[in-house]
């Protein structure tokens, strides 16, 4: 599959086939999660209509990590094996991860307010995410700040593989540390400890962030794709130019 | 009209439930108006590029 991948015209031929399927599910789903989180999904008894923003914090939380550890993975497969489109992957996917990241950051804190009464701790759940955030920052800035690809995409990919570590740190800094954040009540072993009239909802808006990931995800890989075209064609005639 | 006021009152946590949705809509609603332009541009100067070389299209074909 990743080998028959390999060649970008067929990716472009596979990924415009798929678009305008993805594009409206992705709408789709946004208006069911968000009708059902914030029309029919009942307040929580402790937490009132704060618990609402758990169908926006969660989603964008899990991209925030789902989309690093796709670029550290597309970043890996770059390095080792130089498939032509893992750096475009990856280099696609750090803006998405680091708006949902900031999206988590933000609206944890407009959570944290009314129910623990504070904006911000430095606990290890918050900190890790907000290093999780320059870490994409990072990434982005060392893209920008490289102009020859090749030395980039390199670059990129080491720091993207250094960072990595940070991703299980986020993901179990609520049971290594003790901190102010809850534990995992979704994705644990013994099953989601949250009720169904809330679990459907996330669940169906969490489907609604992972499909527009992957769907401006292929935008802004064929984006890139069809930039490095335009930077090879005007090289060349500038080559033959000269 | 009454039940319009209570959805927006958000059980007197409007304050902290709306702002969260709306930044969520501006991220998203921004990476991909983003995103599409960035495609609509390099598919526009891919375009001119290719009008502007119409001898180099036609090579592979005389050649064979």
């Amino acid at each position: 599959m990743l080998t028959r991948l390999a060649n970008p015209t067929r990716f472009l031929r596979l990924a415009d086939r798929l678009l305008p399927w993805l594009g409206a599910a992705t709408v789709l789903a946004f208006i069911a999660g968000l009708v059902w989180g914030l029309g029919f999904a009942p307040a929580d008894y402790q937490q009132g209509d704060t618990v609402r923003i758990m169908f926006v914090h969660v989603p964008a939380a899990w991209l925030a990590m789902f989309g690093y550890s796709f670029m550290a993975v597309a970043s890996f497969v770059g390095l080792v094996w130089k498939h032509p489109l893992a750096d475009v992957a990856a280099k696609a996917a750090a803006p998405l991860g680091a708006g949902f990241c900031l999206v988590a950051l933000v609206t944890g804190s407009l959570w944290g307010q009314p129910m623990w009464g504070t904006w911000w701790v430095w606990d290890a759940r918050l900190t890790s995410m907000l290093v999780l955030f320059f870490l994409y920052v990072g990434y982005i800035a060392l893209w920008s700040a490289i102009d020859e690809p090749e030395r980039a995409s390199k670059a990129a990919a080491i720091l993207a593989l250094v960072g990595a570590v940070n991703v299980p740190i986020v993901k179990f800094s609520v049971d290594w540390w003790s901190t102010l954040h809850q534990p995992s009540s979704v994705m644990r072993l013994d099953g989601p400890t949250i009720d169904p009239s809330i679990l459907w909802p996330l669940l169906v808006n969490a489907i609604a962030f992972q499909l527009y990931f992957v769907t401006v995800l292929l935008w802004r890989m064929k984006a890139e794709l069809i930039g490095r075209r335009v930077r090879a064609l005007t090289l060349g005639l500038a080559a033959r130019e000269a | 009209m009454d039940t319009v006021a209570t959805f927006l009152a958000m059980g007197g946590y409007a304050g902290f439930v709306w702002p969260s949705f709306a930044l969520t809509f501006v991220v998203v609603i921004g990476l991909a108006i983003a995103s599409r332009r960035a495609l609509r541009k390099a598919e526009r100067q891919l375009a001119l590029l290719e009008q502007s070389r119409p001898a180099r299209r036609a090579r592979p074909g005389k050649a064979a």
